[in-house]
């Protein structure tokens, strides 16, 4: 049982808990994630962790409710103990002196960006940061993101705040102005990651991208996570979550987590008939 | 008194009905069922029965306890040998080991020359077993610290329970780490209820727990604690992390939505509670045609499953004949039983995709296309390889695909430990004379991560001998 020792709300139907887990926190690098669930008759879901606090023994989860088991997560206060988390999983980044970095995220994703941000910061880089939603009050972290980054760039689609558009018109800002990077990672909404894998391509940028596709162990027993890159069959638990992303099959990717559409919607329609809205 | 030819019958579940519900098959024999089919040892002073348990049970002796009445004797010689008597009695292949060399088994019925069938050992171990566990549970009493040492046994599969136990009693303090939130290993996630119901498996790891042994779930070794912190904190190791890694065959549309490993679709099942969907939050999909890969007891789990969650059709794809098939034959016949069609010398070459311009319905399995094959020459495992025949492709109308063509060795301990010397195939390298030994000292491992995908007593008998060879290693180093 892992108790949530903080709670607190970062934009509509966004937490950010702190939770206790020693050995996690311990043990655990940035890109890295944990499979969790929240009771006995719990599904497993991958979830990022966006810090890990090892002198206090905790470990921050930021979680967006889209479904059953995210709603259920977002009901439990301060006090309250999720039945089992295991972590930290995957391979962690590949976090060394680049030069400049350009970090890329967007919704629920920048939180699993923003530990990455920091390490590379940490060891040196120059990092530009761009944080891309549909409206101001989507971006999450900004301040905590503007701490490690030496430019913060934030696009809106509606134009509420920073530049009016999308992540890649952010991208091809940097471009013209003629800023050299040797690395961009880009982390968020399926389609956020290839359309800005694609434009990492034609800028000529290696791109690393954190796959989140569905998972079930974590732990690299049933390839229920498979994805395809560069035309070979990966786990994205084990092997990943980061990948090339210029060599993602973003088609097969997005297709494979439609896979349990149907029975996602029957699943939170009956949680919400027997807890309430 | 003659000797009957036959076992004695022991009660199933209707196949019409049981296709339908994952409640056990086998409903086990009454006292007095098994009184008499114990009365058919013939307690052979060679007892061959004995030679082909992997644990050696002196199956005589506990047979003759049966048939005396004494059902709590007759635990207690079980026992000695075997942790898990409940389990091994369900899900052994006797038909390869015990029960294959029995003496009764190899003498012909006089009146029709046919051979006998052999005693029903299997049976007979699963009665004693259910029965010792319907009585008043007396716990264990755990046995002090012998202040040797403390020992590490990363996995909680059958092996894992094995060492665990033995090493208990001998007073050591162990501790087994698990990733998954429930220990077992294959007992929980892989082999479904209907074969072997985990309140069982449950029972017999809570004996485990009542001997003292510490199990923390939900600790991936190597990540959650690392490997120093492992070799810090302990002064032995046992890994038994199993073959848990599935192998896809790269067959073309290998990732459309309805491709599954057999491993994936079972541990939705069996660990995650897949069929008592949304009772349980996990989902396990509804389908209507259903075709399984491979010939094994996977295979065979997963197609009596898929049957069991509604599938109108299950069809097993086996590349080579029935001659061959690796699984048990009592599950083979289970799965005729119940509906289960098999679809011999047939590979499939394609897994065909919606072409349509319904949107919901992109990137989903519609059809495999399969190929007939031929057996040729024996190859070096000693069977014949199976050859496709040119031209004799045919294509099956198939929303699910089950591959069941085995599972290889988990990298994620292994390539934490660089020090742990692996062989060619990727299993770890252990030397079986000396209990499992590994290239590092104090390091022992067994059961599936050393052999590959074996079977559960294999697991068992290699912990048996590991937890030996722990203690007198502890037992050398606390006395110098």
């Amino acid at each position: 049982m892992f108790k949530i020792l903080s709670k607190s709300a970062l934009a509509a139907n966004e937490f950010d808990i702190w939770i206790d887990a020693p050995q996690i926190a311990r043990n655990g690098h940035a890109g890295q994630f944990c499979v969790l669930r929240v009771n006995e008759t719990g599904e497993r879901i991958p979830l990022t962790v966006a810090e890990y606090d090892r002198e206090g023994g905790r470990i921050r989860m930021i979680f967006q409710t889209v479904g059953k088991t995210t709603t259920a997560l977002g009901k439990l206060n301060e006090g309250d103990c999720i039945h089992d988390i295991l972590g930290p999983l995957g391979t962690p980044s590949e976090i060394k002196k680049y030069g400049t970095v350009l970090m890329i995220g967007g919704g629920v994703g920048i939180a699993a960006l923003f530990p990455i941000i920091k390490a590379l910061k940490e060891a040196g880089n120059k990092v530009i940061t761009i944080l891309g939603g549909r409206t101001k009050d989507l971006v999450i972290m900004m301040d905590e993101c503007a701490k490690y980054s030496d430019e913060l760039i934030v696009t809106t689609d509606d134009g509420s705040y920073g530049v009016k558009g999308v992540v890649t018109t952010a991208m091809d800002m940097l471009a013209q102005r003629g800023e050299k990077i040797d690395y961009c990672w880009a982390i968020g909404p399926s389609i956020m990651m290839k359309f800005a894998s694609l434009k990492a391509k034609e800028l000529q940028i290696p791109c690393w991208v954190s796959l989140n596709p569905i998972m079930i162990d974590g732990t690299g027993m049933c390839g229920g996570c498979r994805v395809t890159v560069n035309d070979k069959i990966r786990f994205a638990c084990v092997d990943g979550p980061e990948f090339d992303g210029w060599g993602v099959n973003w088609n097969e990717f997005m297709t494979r987590l439609r896979q349990y559409k149907d029975e996602e919607k029957i699943s939170l329609e009956k949680y919400k008939s027997e807890v309430g809205e | 008194m003659a000797i009957s030819p036959k076992k004695t019958p022991i009660s199933e579940q209707d196949p019409k009905v049981r296709a339908h519900n994952f409640k056990e098959v086998c409903l086990g024999y009454t006292p007095e069922e098994a009184m008499q089919e114990a009365a058919r040892c013939l307690h052979c002073k060679n007892a061959p029965c004995i030679k082909g348990c992997p644990v050696a049970i002196r199956i005589p002796d506990f047979i003759a306890a049966i048939k005396e009445g004494d059902f709590e004797k007759s635990f207690d010689i079980l026992s000695q040998s075997t942790a898990l008597p409940a389990v091994c009695g369900r899900v052994c292949p006797q038909e390869k080991q015990c029960e294959g060399v029995c003496t009764v088994g190899r003498m012909k019925d006089r009146s029709t020359g046919l051979n006998n069938e052999p005693v029903a050992i299997g049976k007979l171990e699963r009665f004693a077993a259910d029965w010792k566990a319907s009585q008043p549970a007396v716990k264990p009493t755990p046995v002090p610290y012998n202040g040797k040492g403390k020992v590490a046994v990363i996995g909680s599969g059958p092996s894992s329970l094995t060492v665990a136990g033995d090493l208990a009693k001998l007073g050591y303090k162990v501790t087994i780490f698990e990733a998954l939130h429930l220990p077992g290993g294959v007992l929980m996630y892989g082999i479904p209820e209907f074969r072997l119901p985990k309140a069982i498996v449950q029972h017999e790891i809570d004996n485990i727990r009542a001997l003292g042994v510490d199990i923390e779930v939900n600790v991936v070794a190597s990540r959650t604690v690392t490997v120093d912190e492992i070799q810090k904190n302990f002064d032995a190791v046992y890994i038994a992390t199993g073959a848990g890694t599935p192998k896809f065959a790269g067959t073309p549309g290998t990732n459309l939505n309805g491709v599954f490993s057999a491993s994936e679709y079972l541990t939705r099942i069996n660990l995650m509670h897949g069929y008592e969907f949304p009772a349980y939050d996990t989902p396990a999909k509804n389908s209507k045609h259903v075709a399984v890969i491979g010939g094994g007891n996977v295979a065979m789990d997963a197609a009596r499953s898929a049957l069991r969650l509604g599938a109108e059709s299950v069809t097993v794809l086996y590349r080579r004949s029935v001659d061959e098939l690796p699984a048990r034959i009592e599950e083979y016949h289970h799965a005729v039983e119940e509906g289960v069609k098999f679809e011999f010398l047939t590979a499939p070459v394609e897994y065909i995709a919606y072409s349509g311009d319904d949107k919901n319905e992109m990137g989903k399995l519609v059809g495999v296309k399969c190929q007939r094959m031929e057996l040729g020459e024996p190859d070096a495992s000693g069977r014949r390889s199976p050859k496709p025949i040119a031209n004799s492709e045919f294509t099956l109308e198939i929303d699910t695909v089950i591959e069941a063509i085995g599972q290889s060795s988990n990298k994620v301990l292994l390539n934490a430990w660089p020090e742990l010397k692996t062989n060619k195939y990727g299993y770890i390298e252990a030397d079986e004379a000396t209990g499992g030994a590994t290239s590092i000292e104090g390091v022992y491992a067994g059961g599936d991560i050393v052999t590959g995908a074996a079977t559960v007593i294999l697991a068992m008998g290699a912990g048996k001998t590991a937890a030996k060879a722990i203690d007198e290693y502890l037992t050398a180093k606390a006395a110098n």
